[in-house]
């Protein structure tokens, strides 16, 4: 997904002559290009984060649109009442990339595990939050969302390449990838290809046929896309996120504002800190966030739904 | 404009802002009244105006809980009417306590929060150079602020990047929220922290219009320039002056009459 976001950001730079790149001293080897090219809309702060949002919030008040760039939760924890009062009060125009999403650096501890950012930014006003979920997710979004005006916050990680069953798709509505009747998993991120295993699986053993669709744009809300919800009878959120204030809170705040009641079953990190590590995929597994896991929560939210009727 | 009559006009809205809305930080206000004076008047060049120029010259409260200043200095300039200044702290007023830049031209930034303004001022004057500019970025800081981290990130950045149309004024009364500098956390030896961060640094009377004038108009070399400007907590009233108690509190009636009649009374 990281190449996607630098192949976007390419496209983008040379096109635009506002266009500047800040990191705050990370991204080893990834941006070579990039300076070859425009070693004059590039710049390397240091390990200085909070200096850094200042500095790309007065530069966009100056009329650059600026990508500032960093990984797991230093570009946003670290700086965050910068994020909020420099950037978003300011209505700055500024791209803020988090390379390593979820447990994307699963074995370098807690400090890198990225799983309370989308809650913490989501909860800011005046910002835009976006969590692709594949590669093609990555590189629509990037081109699109640095010319939006304002914050926006863009979360990317290792993703396997996945297509969307439709071949244009606008990144700021959910982005279908299975299509099924009886029910629906909204997710963000690369835990996508975890939904898909498992919607698979469960069609295949147990002939329960879902849709699958990524929710790569969590703020602002696709109003039309969440207002056909009323209908869906199962509605499940998976993601590599903490369960607090996360994708699947976003989705009930985003139903209440509609007046739609709807249990919804959300499949995210327990409220807990991880200090057994491992990879992505054994992160993922030791949080009940792999395939089987999240078959067996979804079977039984459909049997515990169903002692009810 | 003759800056030191333009500082009594501050002193005397300011007072009566802080009265009016029963609002903290007279004593951090009147600090730096002389500071703004000298800028709006003699160093700035801003008018309304010329805010549409992208090559002017940028003034950033950091300090923002002194914001009271600036609001008068821009109003009395005619950014916006004085009726709205008395509105300062009061329901629905957008003249909040920290500086806010909604809806009122001329403020540059929005602070309350320290340790903002240095990184933010870096910003401007990074953009600047960048766009091959003259204007320059003046930051107003307080000493307290320079205890946190992010102030010494900023100082850092600007240093190494030879900021030179950066000015950092700090507003060195030696007092900070409960106590003094010195007592709180010491900030000694001050000048030489930013002359080995990579700044040309200067103490200077931060009351004294002609030394303030003549050293905020010199020319920086390759470097950024820091004026530690010394100051008096409360300057121009009496009783107000070194005393932490005015950090918080607001000027009663009477205290508002005394107040007035040493500032008016003042040469």
């Amino acid at each position: 997904m990281r190449d996607n976001f630098l192949k976007a950001l390419l496209e983008v730079t040379k096109k635009d002559q506002n266009i500047f790149l800040i990191t705050g001293d990370l991204g080893f080897k990834i941006f070579d290009n990039y300076i070859k090219k425009f070693k004059n809309r590039f710049l390397n702060v240091g390990v200085a984060e909070q200096n850094m949002i200042g500095i790309a919030s007065a530069m966009s008040l100056r009329g650059y649109k600026v990508i500032v760039y960093s990984i797991a939760n230093f570009g946003t924890l670290r700086c965050l009442e910068q994020i909020r009062n420099d950037a978003a009060y300011h209505n700055s125009n500024i791209t803020i990339v988090a390379s390593g999403g979820g447990y994307t650096y699963g074995s370098l501890g807690v400090s890198h595990h990225a799983t309370e950012d989308i809650g913490i930014l989501r909860s800011l006003p005046n910002i835009k939050v976006f969590v692709p979920s594949s590669g093609v997710e990555s590189y629509l979004t990037t081109k699109k969302i640095i010319n939006l005006k304002g914050v926006k916050y863009l979360r990317i990680e290792k993703t396997s390449n996945i297509k969307p069953l439709n071949k244009k798709i606008d990144v700021l509505k959910p982005i279908i990838y299975r299509k099924g009747n009886d029910g629906i998993i909204l997710t963000s991120g690369g835990i996508l290809s975890e939904c898909i295993d498992s919607a698979d699986k469960l069609f295949k053993n147990k002939k329960i046929n879902l849709s699958i669709y990524s929710l790569n744009c969590i703020k602002p809300f696709n109003k039309n896309f969440f207002k056909k919800l009323l209908k869906v009878k199962y509605i499940i959120s998976v993601e590599e996120h903490n369960y607090s204030c996360g994708i699947g809170s976003s989705i009930l705040e985003n139903l209440n504002k509609l007046n739609i009641k709807k249990n919804i079953k959300i499949i995210a990190i327990k409220d807990r800190y991880s200090s057994i590590v491992g990879d992505q995929n054994y992160m993922r597994r030791s949080n009940n966030l792999n395939s089987k896991s999240i078959q067996n929560e979804i079977l039984k939210f459909f049997n515990d739904a169903k002692k009810h009727f | 404009m003759i800056s030191r009559k333009f500082a009594k006009k501050l002193r005397i809205e300011t007072l009566k802002m802080t009265h009016h809305g029963r609002s903290s930080h007279i004593g951090s206000i009147l600090s730096i009244i002389d500071i703004v004076a000298v800028l709006y008047c003699r160093i700035l060049k801003l008018r309304p105006g010329n805010l549409k120029n992208n090559d002017r010259n940028r003034f950033i409260l950091s300090k923002g809980h002194a914001g009271a200043a600036v609001y008068a200095a821009l109003a009395f300039l005619g950014f916006f009417s004085k009726k709205k200044l008395m509105s300062h702290c009061k329901n629905g007023s957008n003249l909040s306590g920290h500086i806010s830049h909604i809806n009122l031209p001329g403020v540059e930034f929005s602070t309350g929060s320290l340790g903002h303004g240095l990184s933010v001022g870096c910003g401007f004057a990074f953009a600047s150079k960048l766009k091959k500019e003259k204007s320059k970025t003046f930051v107003l800081l307080s000493d307290g602020e320079c205890n946190e981290g992010s102030t010494w990130e900023a100082a850092m950045f600007a240093g190494h990047h030879k900021l030179k149309n950066l000015v950092a004024i700090i507003d060195y009364n030696k007092l900070q929220s409960l106590t003094t500098t010195t007592k709180t956390l010491n900030l000694e030896p001050f000048k030489k922290k930013w002359e080995s961060f990579g700044w040309d640094c200067k103490l200077i009377d931060g009351h004294n219009h002609k030394i303030l004038e003549k050293n905020f108009s010199t020319k920086s070399k390759n470097k950024p320039k820091c004026f530690i400007a010394s100051t008096i907590k409360g300057k121009g009233v009496s009783f107000m002056e070194n005393k932490v108690l005015w950090h918080y509190r607001s000027p009663n009636i009477l205290e508002l009459k005394k107040a007035l009649e040493e500032v008016k009374n003042a040469r």
